[in-house]
């Protein structure tokens, strides 16, 4: 009888219905939270001048993540954009890692400390190395997701950017070309309502962002980016058409910059303060741990405990990076060309 | 040893790659059924079948990028650009993303793209069908560019390509496509990149120069042997990076030298030659460093007599080779 129940239980809440379970979601809710502590934590080192440049993730951990979790990570390929660190968090990145690279260091496994931070890269898990021009990493999703149908393998290519980068050239072609030949990719769009200071009616016409996908012949979606399991449900959904063969999905996922652009950014010169306040209200974090609340899956004792450790692993990084030695000078001359 | 035209040893080279690797395949616009514009990927569809002989939509920036991402995940794509003209809008894919891919990861990613491009003029092609494009990419380090003026050259280097570890730009001259022919063996080898190759042995003055316009020079010196002047003959074949070691014998050997370049003069591939030139052979020098390039107009004309007026031709190189070594 009490079987029963539990199982119906289960079955009223939302992540269960998408086939989550109680530790899923929160994992889930501890990745978000350890992309957010960590932007918060490189924002203090920042403004310390002990880290050069951040860009941020803040406002988006959601979205990231929950699309994350709908991926198969032990297969799929990520093309991240410079704010998902919420993305590179759940494909196997480390806070350390993430700490040698907002300081530049030898050990820094995207680069060694040759790219900004926010270039990310790591072979080892699957996430492609990007550049600094924005969109070029769309088309290389589709050529990754061509690999997989030439090889008749079963994962997909994921690959994110902002509202504002959805005006590239390279986002077309490539949306066109994975869209003709049928190819496995989910290209999502991370609309935080701005590219740099031009607001979302400034960069389209549209009403929405997923509304182009209809030029390419492939479903677009709209979801809100403050609620992970829409967008896991999203994803989940868009993996199984790129699985069977059915091509590509464009997912917009609807979420707000939280912080200026960049630490060299001043967002006040060209959006209100209670814009901005406002959206804090609607911080995916926030609810999500409500849900979780609501359902006894994070009690105060978890909630304790996860601040506890998160806090522990980012000062512990941050330590390490400080102290972690610089790329040899003379290390520029190295890996022009294969050796 | 079988006599074969410049784009029948494309042709073989891609057949023959494609047979020895399933990861090589090929993606352009028109490749496919018709077998490119040119002929260059003839009978590839229907040997190899159209998941390895992709005709991509009208987009190069896509077929670049495209090609890129399968790069990187372990395929050994190689692209067409229909004309090198065409590749502009896929510059920022191959400046940005190809050529750096290794170096901005540290060696954990790579890009193993070749992109085949036909340039070149005296086709009756106009601005935009004509031009020479190889000295926007001929400062950037993470790419290689080739461009081979013999058939025997172009099976080596684009099976070189190929199977080469880091993006290679392969520029192909389009009028050398049925113009020229040689022998080219039919077993497999590769030509070295990276290296130049002394096309004709001389010791009155040194030609350097690359792909049709090695033919237009090797002509002149036949008929300047006549009169006694004996040219040596280095081509380039890579024109980056440069083969410094080669130009630097060639241009001491004679102690006069000619560059030559079909491209437009200034900032042309030829610059950096005669730099390399001036920084090593002061001393071995009997002449100043003489160059013949295309003129500094945006490119050439359609109409016949203002194609020739910018187009090198054996006369303009004939001349150019004289002067010298009257010098
Ligand atoms: C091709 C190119 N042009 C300009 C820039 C400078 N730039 C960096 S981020 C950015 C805004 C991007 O906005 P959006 O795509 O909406 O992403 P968001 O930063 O809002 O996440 C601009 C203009 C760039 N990196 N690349
Ligand atoms: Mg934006």
């Amino acid at each position: 009888m009490v079987k029963v129940d539990k199982l119906n239980k289960v079955a009223e809440q939302r992540h269960g219905r998408l086939g989550l379970t109680d530790e899923q979601v929160l994992d889930m809710y501890r990745t978000m939270l350890l992309a957010r502590r960590i932007d918060e934590r490189m924002w203090l080192l920042n403004r310390a001048g002990k880290i050069p440049f951040v860009v941020s993730c803040q406002g988006q951990e959601a979205g990231q993540v929950g699309a994350s979790f709908a991926l198969d990570r032990q297969k799929d390929f990520a093309l991240p954009y410079y704010r998902d660190v919420g993305v590179v968090l759940a494909f196997g990145m480390t806070a350390k890692d993430l700490m040698m690279q907002a300081y530049a260091k030898a050990d820094d496994p995207n680069s060694g400390g040759r790219q900004m931070p926010g270039h990310f890269g790591q072979k080892k898990n699957r996430i492609v190395t990007g550049s600094s021009p924005v969109t070029t990493q769309v088309p290389h999703a589709v050529g990754i997701a061509l690999g997989a149908k030439m090889e008749k393998k079963d994962f997909v290519s994921f690959v994110t950017f902002g509202e504002g980068s959805s005006n590239q050239g390279d986002f077309h072609e490539g949306a066109n070309f994975a869209a003709v030949h049928k190819l496995p990719v989910i290209f999502m769009v991370e609309n935080n309502q701005y590219a740099i200071s031009v607001p979302l009616s400034k960069q389209v016409a549209c009403e929405k962002i997923s509304d182009r996908a209809i030029g390419y012949g492939m479903p677009g979606i709209t979801v809100d980016g403050n609620d992970p399991l829409a967008v896991y449900e999203a994803v989940k959904d868009a993996r199984k058409r790129g699985n069977n063969g059915e091509g590509p999905t464009l997912i917009e996922v609807i979420s707000y910059r939280l912080t200026p652009h960049s630490s060299d950014d001043d967002d006040r010169s060209y959006r209100g303060r209670e814009e901005v306040e406002e959206a804090k209200q609607k911080d995916g974090i926030y609810s999500f741990a409500d849900y979780l609340r609501k359902l006894n899956i994070l009690t105060e004792e978890i909630e304790t405990k996860m601040e506890k450790e998160i806090k522990k692993i980012i000062d512990d990084a941050t330590d390490d990076a400080e102290n972690a030695a610089y790329a040899d000078p003379k290390s520029i001359y190295k890996h022009v060309y294969a050796e | 040893m079988p006599v074969m035209s410049y784009i029948q040893a494309i042709t073989q080279a891609l057949h023959e790659e494609m047979e020895r690797d399933e990861k090589v395949f090929v993606l352009g616009e028109d490749v496919g059924v018709r077998g490119g514009v040119f002929r260059a990927t003839e009978g590839l569809y229907e040997k190899f079948g159209e998941t390895r002989v992709l005709d991509t939509p009208l987009a190069e920036s896509a077929i670049a990028g495209v090609g890129i991402g399968s790069a990187m995940y372990g395929m050994r794509p190689v692209a067409e650009m229909q004309f090198a003209d065409f590749i502009m809008p896929a510059v920022n894919q191959i400046i940005s993303e190809a050529a750096k891919i290794r170096y901005r990861s540290n060696n954990d990613w790579s890009c193993p793209i070749t992109i085949r491009a036909p340039y070149g003029g005296g086709v009756h092609g106009a601005l935009y069908h004509s031009q020479s494009i190889e000295s926007v990419f001929a400062n950037q380090p993470g790419l290689k560019i080739v461009m081979p003026s013999t058939p025997y050259d172009v099976k080596g280097l684009l099976k070189a390509s190929i199977r080469d570890e880091d993006p290679v730009l392969f520029l192909e001259h389009k009028r050398a496509y049925r113009l020229i022919k040689g022998e080219v063996p039919e077993e497999d080898y590769t030509v070295p990149i990276g290296k130049a190759d002394v096309k004709r042995e001389g010791t009155d003055i040194t030609v350097i120069t690359y792909g049709l316009c090695v033919h237009f020079a090797l002509q002149a010196a036949e008929k300047l042997e006549a009169e006694g002047i004996d040219a040596h003959i280095l081509d380039l074949r890579t024109v980056y990076p440069l083969d410094k070691e080669a130009i630097i014998e060639a241009a001491s050997k004679t102690g006069k030298v000619l560059l030559i370049t079909e491209d437009n003069l200034e900032g042309s591939i030829i610059g950096e030659v005669s730099a390399i030139i001036s920084e090593n052979c002061l001393f071995d020098l009997d002449a100043p460093i003489k160059r013949l390039a295309g003129p500094d107009v945006p490119s050439m004309p359609y109409a016949p007599p203002l194609e020739k007026e910018f187009m090198i031709n054996p006369d303009k190189v004939e001349h150019a080779m004289r002067e010298l070594a009257e010098f």
